[in-house]
């Protein structure tokens, strides 16, 4: 059996990972991803979790990260979409129109 | 019925200022001359109604309910207020019917007739009310409408000045007046007339203590009533607005000086006679502060040029009279010389209103001269009037003169040397009266040919006014003549006993008669003064005036009160606005909070805004940062 340890380990790494390239790539839908993949690190925490404690709450809480990320997806893609087509550009540095 | 009475001017006044400038503009005398007409026959009927002796008190509803403490809007109709509202009324109507004439064309018309009805209301307000709040409320009615017609021509700074002035000299005496309403209030807790007025004995000895001086209250109340009523009335030392609001469209100098306004104060005090007469230190201040007033105005008005401003100070003289009277306590007397002085000073002002419209405003007498060819109904009735005002027998101004002049002469030892003070006064007035219409009216015309080519009798809408005021002006003394020439021939004392009581000491015939022969030959000698010095040898005044260089010219600068209220009053309040008010409170405290807190704000944002990149991976950054350090905090706060 797999220890609980590896499963937080694989979890943070893939956080890592998404902080990461949340911070430092330019492509917005690169960006998205990373977000995506913290998400998704999160929910490997959270099932891990579940597993380890016999408990059910952390798979539900999974269900629901799962959703809040399908409809983030939706609206995130849209809005990259809209952009693209004002401005044919989804690098996040020349969007910067609410610069102080 | 009795509320029609104030109703009318004021539904007139609401027609005319809602729907005057778009639909109404020129025919706003059809809306406001019936509606003052229509007051007149009423009060004719109430006056009808209070003949026999009735008095009627009618409350309306209740205005203010406090605990025990009820104001009412209500009537009281008695005899003084009878004469007043024939007074207010049929002069009202006749100077509204004027203005048709001398108003005509101008840009404000229906704004003219707006005002003036609103005028009539609040004066009949005034008069009519059964407390003294909402006499408070007419008080200050007829001075909100005094300012807005006296700054009627707006457009003309000196126009403008002269409504604030006359609005903010009252503001003085009317604050004494609040003050006396207020302690009245305290004293008797309640404001209707009668209640206080058949509680006034129950008072006499009690004690008020201002700044730790002890003083009767009833003498402090009625010296702080008559404070209000020496503003309104124009005396000493507030009379400084009066002279300055000729600068009004001659009908409102009409109506304020006849009908209206300074005729309040003589009422008010006239009304509270139960409580004067209880202070024989506020009676001898009235009469003391009325003589003075009468032969101090009297002096200003016989060196001025302005024929309205000489007018006006005789209207300020014969308002002394009347306060005179009161002050010695004939207040019949009093209310008879208001009445009758209303029609021939009306007289007066509409007929100098006649003269100014046919120069084309020219106000100044030593540029008329000879229009008595050009203008005879004009001259005819200023003759009348000025007759009347002089005190020649058998004219109105005759009768209620001599009967103040009586009454004081019996007034004991100041009232003898008031009486000279008065004798005086008549003497002068009959003198300017009849230097203004000779130099108006005679010898040969000293304005330009462009005017002598446009004068012109005034139309019979402003005649006619005119011919029914010089009716008034001959015969509205005739129901007060003295008991020696008729018996029962003072039918308006005998009317008005009921509320002003009949003055008690009665002389001699021979000492009336005494006093009302030495007053006509004063009248007649202040006539032939002014026939020798103005139509027989004209260089006497210039002679008279450099000899005299020094009196002449502190009468021509009406004894520097002017100059005086403005170095002690006037520029040190503006002083201290501007420096203190406007410079250091409103620049520094107002503006430096108002501007401040943006400017902070601004400053903070100035540095803020520099996080605001618009770099995502810079927010994205921020983020991550701010979430390690809040797992910092949440892990090792611990």
């Amino acid at each position: 059996m797999v220890p609980l340890s590896w499963y937080i380990l694989l979890s943070t790494v893939v956080f890592g990972i998404g902080v990461i390239g949340f911070i430092i790539r330019r492509n917005l839908i690169m960006i998205f991803l990373s977000i995506e993949l913290m998400l998704n690190s999160v929910n490997i925490s959270l099932a891990a979790f579940s597993h380890y404690l016999q408990s059910m709450t952390g798979q539900i809480l999974v269900f629901f990260v799962i959703t809040v990320a399908a409809a983030e997806a939706a609206i995130g893609l849209a809005i990259i979409i809209a952009l693209y087509r004002h401005k044919p550009s989804i690098t996040a540095e020349e969007v910067n129109l609410l610069k102080g | 019925m009795l509320i029609l009475i104030p109703l009318l001017p004021f539904i007139a006044f609401l027609i005319n200022i809602l729907f005057g400038r778009r639909f109404i503009r020129d025919r706003a005398h059809y809306v406001s001359i019936p509606a003052v007409v229509g007051s007149f026959i009423l009060s004719v009927g109430a006056f009808m109604d209070v003949l026999d002796g009735r008095v009627i008190n009618v409350n309306l509803y209740e205005w203010v309910i406090s605990g025990s403490f009820v104001v009412p809007v209500g009537f009281l109709i008695d005899q003084l207020t009878a004469i007043m509202l024939i007074v207010v009324t049929s002069i009202s109507s006749l100077i509204f019917i004027y203005s048709v004439g001398y108003m005509h064309g101008d840009r404000g018309y229906y704004r003219f007739f707006a005002y003036l009805s609103l005028f009539v209301f609040s004066m009949l307000v005034l008069v009519m009310s059964n407390n003294f709040l909402l006499l408070y409320f007419g008080w200050e009615a007829v001075g909100l409408c005094s300012y807005l017609l006296i700054g009627f021509w707006y457009e003309r700074p000196s126009a403008s000045n002269a409504g604030k002035k006359a609005f903010i000299v009252n503001r003085f005496g009317d604050f004494g007046f609040g003050l006396g309403i207020i302690l009245i209030f305290l004293t008797f807790g309640s404001l209707e007339y009668l209640k206080v007025f058949s509680e006034a004995g129950s008072i006499l000895g009690q004690k008020t203590s201002i700044f730790g001086l002890e003083v009767e209250t009833i003498t402090l109340i009625c010296l702080l009533l008559f404070c209000g009523a020496v503003g309104k009335s124009a005396q000493i030392p507030l009379h400084v607005w009066l002279p300055d609001a000729m600068e009004g469209p001659t009908p409102v100098s009409a109506l304020i000086h006849a009908a209206t306004m300074v005729t309040a104060g003589v009422f008010m005090v006239a009304r509270c006679n139960p409580l004067f007469n209880l202070s024989h230190t506020a009676m001898t201040t009235v009469a003391v502060v009325g003589g003075v007033t009468a032969i101090f105005a009297a002096s200003i008005g016989l060196v001025q040029n302005d024929i309205k401003r000489i007018i006006a100070y005789s209207t300020v003289s014969q308002l002394g009279y009347m306060f005179l009277a009161l002050g010695v306590g004939a207040y019949t007397a009093g209310i008879f010389h208001l009445y009758t002085h209303a029609y021939f000073k009306a007289l007066l002002f509409l007929g100098s209103g006649s003269v100014i419209h046919a120069l084309h405003d020219e106000m100044n007498i030593q540029r008329m001269g000879g229009l008595k060819r050009y203008m005879p109904i004009t001259y005819w009735t200023f003759v009348i009037a000025s007759l009347s005002i002089s005190g020649i027998p058998g004219l109105a101004g005759f009768f209620s003169k001599d009967e103040i002049l009586y009454r004081t002469f019996l007034g004991g030892g100041t009232g003898k040397i008031l009486w000279v003070l008065g004798t005086i006064a008549a003497l002068m007035t009959a003198f300017y009266s009849f230097r203004l219409i000779y130099l108006a009216f005679h010898g040969d015309f000293r304005g330009s040919e462009e005017q002598l080519r446009h004068v012109h009798e005034s139309p019979p809408v402003m005649t006619i006014p005119l011919i029914l005021l010089a009716i008034g002006a001959i015969a509205a003394g005739w129901v007060g003549i003295p008991s020696i020439f008729m018996e029962h021939g003072d039918r308006i004392g005998e009317f008005l006993a009921p509320v002003l009581g009949r003055p008690e000491a009665e002389g001699a015939h021979s000492t009336e008669v005494m006093v009302m022969t030495l007053s006509v030959i004063v009248s007649i000698i202040g006539i032939l003064m002014a026939y020798i010095m103005y139509v027989k040898k004209t260089d006497l005044p210039e002679r008279m005036g450099s000899a005299l260089r020094p009196i002449y010219t502190m009468l021509y600068n009406k004894y520097w009160f002017d100059e005086f209220y403005h170095v002690t009053i006037v520029r040190p309040v503006l002083r201290a606005s501007e420096k203190v008010f406007l410079g250091f409170f409103d620049g520094r405290i107002i503006e430096g909070v108002v501007n401040g807190v943006p400017d902070l704000i601004g400053s903070f944002s100035q540095r803020f805004r520099r996080i605001q990149t618009g770099l995502l991976s810079s927010y994205g950054l921020i983020m991550v940062l701010g979430a390690i350090i809040i797992i910092w905090a949440v892990i090792f706060s611990r």
